[in-house]
């Protein structure tokens, strides 16, 4: 049996048959799905999944406090709600197939975005200490790694960098090109270290996609879900969705993000069908937001933020917080969310129940200096 | 091969009209060959203008709808509400933003100095503002236009100061609403509004000048450092639904009821209560940081030379940069004398920019319409719209994704279609200083058109690189 890899050697050197995707997937050696959702710019937890129940909360966020008693809301327990875009969210809570995380972060306490993205993509215990992306050292610790990864978007985001090939695939409005010109770029990059392999990825991701829709977290959810659904496909993807940052006129943009985010997960479930069952998705984004408003109706960069899981294998119907408080007295520097949940900590432990990986060593693998431990019992058993 | 570095990895790619004897002089040359302010986007309305539609059109529509203003201080602006903006957007603002796409395009194809206007662009992405948010879209090539252009010959200094006076700025990162909380305006606006309370300081433009502009994220300063300066910037506004003296309605203005008063501390140096000139003199130090001339030393090393940039190179440019009081043709210098800069093979993956260019180059095309400005979206590099203030990376690790070359073949394969280029075997000597790889000159000669040769030299892997 010829390994996935020499398949593609094989065919950048002119046998184009050999690059379509259905001869070339042997059957995968897990059916477990997972899709991270990357939400940039700093995602406001405290409007998204509302500690209503804080007494600190109306008095901080002011106009942006989000009245639940009225219907603005869904409320989860007696403590949280979901804001009110996020309807089909609530209904997989009910139906115990979703729950968030609350007052999470990273290892990092500084503002900048940069290097607030840089550790939660590479897992490091600082920023730019790591070269390469979690998702990446995840996909390396699964059989078949080389045929498991896709990222939706037109190049591949950090998370999924490293030594695993990982397929990269957004909708165009191009004209397709020839299938006579895509075998000749293949003979014309066989020789080309970085080129082969990428070309190697683009024309098998082409052979998978059907769709030619415009962009946006739906579309690429939806996207998703065909590459995952499939007996032969992707058991891993990545979603990346930006425009978080609201340091100003948040009750607007937030509400439309978290719209998108909500369909976004709606269309994951919609489309994987029965392998919903065996699917998390995990969205997280790289630090909270001030408490208080700013003086120009958003929030400024803080840091614990809430993270939303998703998906028939997650044991839903909860929200999981060591929940710090809102007064004064209980934030980070006098004015963000407290953490109390290391994102790390959530993400190996859920990810290893999920995979079937020893915690201890999935924690070492995906986040290498940061002492964690993996936290249990986000998964089904 | 020297000639081939020259065009592709200083200029803009070659054309096939290219006349360049000696290629380190034609670099020299460039500093006196550019034009600031050329046709193209001598043409285009200025920012004030384009803001100055902006805030007619909101008065417009708050007439049509007989909007009662909110109660609101002087100087503070009311809110525009979303609709207003989104229709602003879809009748004016996304025309502004394609005729200016347009002038940037037009302008790389036929520029008489392709490595100043290469710098340029460098400055604008370093600069970045992004179209995604829809208050910049209409302003976002006047950023380039009016504050980088006429700085990319001259000193840091200036180009910083206008930069973060510019109107598009000023709207990317919400300064121009952010109000001093002890400013007279602040004051008057609690007593007429109690429940407006809160209306003040917002300190994204001063966080990225700092973390972006200027120290860099290393820079060794603090959050109070960002207050501070987000202190010192109050002040800088638009004028927008209600005109302030002479000044016309659309432009950048320091008013001085809503700065913050008193002295600041940045960086460990006070700065007296000096109005407008104190932030300033924040940007004018800020400028001529040691952190700030590494930082951008780094970032002109790793877009001329390779992705991890040589250290020595690094310190020699931070050392002229330093030495010459940030004098920018200084460090220029630097790279076109630097033998780094000068090595093969080509280290740098173009980015999807930089290849729609130099193809749109290579075909020979002259002048850009709004289809070219479609093709850079489609390959992954919308003009303006880097989707953040850090502007587009600058590694492959940004651009080689499968996805991203599927989209070049396909944009090729139009290209190729739409502009005959009558012989590919000919163009491509011109094309890459006449080293062409014996893999290329095949497939080229074995294409099975014109067209489908003309998209193979476009894809070649020769031509992915600069």
């Amino acid at each position: 049996m010829p390994t996935r890899r020499s398949l593609i050697v094989g065919a950048g050197a002119g046998a184009l048959a050999s690059l379509m995707p259905t001869l070339a997937l042997a059957a995968p050696a897990t059916e477990r799905r997972f899709v991270f959702i990357l939400l940039r710019g700093g995602m406001d937890g405290l409007n998204t999944v509302i500690p209503y129940a804080d007494p600190a909360y109306a008095a901080a966020r002011r106009q942006l406090a989000i009245d639940v008693g009225e219907g603005g809301g869904h409320k989860l327990d007696g403590q949280f709600a979901l804001h009110p875009s996020l309807a089909r969210t609530a209904a997989l809570y009910g139906q115990g197939e979703a729950m968030a995380v609350h007052a999470v972060a990273t290892p990092y306490r500084d503002r900048s975005h940069f290097d607030a993205q840089n550790l939660l993509e590479t897992g490091g215990a600082r920023p730019h200490l790591v070269r390469d992306g979690w998702l990446n050292r995840l996909l390396a610790l699964l059989p078949d790694a080389g045929t498991r990864g896709v990222a939706l978007s037109p190049a591949l985001p950090l998370v999924a960098q490293g030594i695993v090939p990982v397929t990269t695939h957004a909708p165009s409005a191009l004209p397709g090109a020839s299938a006579d010109l895509i075998a000749r770029v293949g003979r014309l990059y066989a020789d080309d270290a970085l080129l082969q392999p990428l070309w190697a990825k683009a024309v098998e991701a082409r052979g998978l996609d059907g769709s030619g829709a415009a962009a946006g977290l739906p579309v690429l959810a939806k996207l998703a879900a065909g590459f995952l659904a499939r007996a032969d496909g992707a058991r891993v993807a990545v979603i990346e969705s930006d425009g978080w940052d609201t340091h100003a006129q948040q009750l607007i943009r937030h509400g439309i993000h978290l719209s998108h985010l909500d369909a976004a997960l709606g269309a994951l479930k919609d489309g994987l069908g029965a392998a919903w069952a065996d699917t998390l998705v995990i969205a997280a984004t790289e630090f909270g937001r001030t408490v208080a408003v700013n003086g120009t109706g958003g929030t400024d960069h803080g840091t614990a933020s809430a993270v939303l899981l998703a998906g028939g294998a997650v044991r839903g119907g909860r929200v999981v917080a060591d929940w710090p408080g809102l007064a004064p007295a209980a934030l980070h520097e006098g004015r963000d969310l407290r953490p109390t949940t290391d994102l790390y900590a959530l993400l190996a432990g859920a990810l290893a129940d999920h995979l079937a990986l020893d915690r201890e060593a999935a924690g070492r693998a995906l986040f290498p200096g940061a002492s964690i431990r993996p936290i249990e019992g986000l998964i089904r058993s | 091969m020297r000639r081939a570095i020259a065009v592709n990895r200083f200029g803009l790619g070659s054309r096939p009209d290219d006349r360049i004897d000696d290629p380190r002089r034609w670099l020299l040359g460039q500093f006196d060959a550019f034009e600031p302010r050329p046709a193209p986007i001598a043409a285009l309305a200025d920012a004030t203008t384009n803001m100055a539609r902006y805030f007619d059109f909101v008065a417009a529509r708050r007439q049509a709808r007989a909007m009662q203003d909110a109660v609101t201080a002087p100087g503070v602006e009311p809110e525009v509400d979303a609709e207003t903006v989104h229709d602003f957007v879809r009748d004016h603002a996304r025309h502004i933003y394609a005729d200016q796409a347009v002038a940037r395009i037009t302008q790389s194809l036929t520029a008489p100095a392709p490595f100043v206007e290469r710098l340029v662009h460098f400055w604008a992405n370093h600069f970045a503002v992004s179209i995604d948010r829809f208050s910049t879209l209409g302003i976002a090539g006047n950023l380039e236009f009016e504050a980088v252009r006429p700085h990319v010959l001259g000193r840091f200094s200036d180009m910083l100061l206008a930069v973060e006076r510019h109107a598009a700025m000023l709207m990317y990162l919400d300064q121009f609403r952010s109000i001093g909380p002890a400013s007279a305006a602040a004051r008057r606006l609690a007593e007429l509004r109690p429940e407006a309370r809160g209306r003040g300081l917002n300190e994204n433009l001063a966080r990225e000048v700092l973390e972006l502009h200027t120290l860099g994220v290393d820079g060794g300063y603090t959050q109070a450092d960002v207050q501070e300066l987000a202190r010192a910037l109050t002040g800088w506004t638009i004028v927008g639904q209600r005109p302030v003296g002479d000044a016309p309605r659309g432009s950048v203005l320091f008013r001085p009821l809503l700065h913050e008063p008193g002295e600041r501390l940045l960086l460990g140096r006070r700065y007296a209560a000096t109005g407008e000139a104190q932030s300033r003199a924040m940007l004018a130090d800020l400028a001529l940081h040691p952190a700030t001339a590494r930082h951008l030393a780094t970032k002109l090393a790793r877009h001329f030379v390779a992705d991890d940039p040589p250290k020595p190179l690094v310190d020699r440019l931070a050392a002229a940069y330093s030495g010459s009081g940030g004098d920018l043709p200084t460090l220029y210098r630097v790279l076109i004398e630097a033998p780094e800069a000068w090595a093969t093979p080509l280290a740098k993956f173009k980015s999807p920019w930089d290849w729609s260019i130099s193809a749109l180059r290579g075909v020979g095309l002259r002048s850009a319409d709004r289809r070219a400005v479609r093709m850079v979206g489609e390959v992954g590099q919308p003009v303006w719209r880097p989707g953040s203030p850090a502007g587009w990376g600058d590694t492959a690790a940004t651009w080689a994704g499968s996805d991203a070359l599927m989209r070049r073949v396909e944009a090729a394969q139009q290209l190729a279609a739409l502009i005959p280029v009558a012989d590919a075997r000919a163009l491509a000597p011109l094309l890459f200083g006449g080293s062409v790889s014996p893999s290329t000159a095949a497939a080229i000669a074995g294409a099975e058109s014109p067209a489908q040769a003309t998209a193979l030299l476009l894809v070649a892997p020769e031509f992915q690189r600069r």
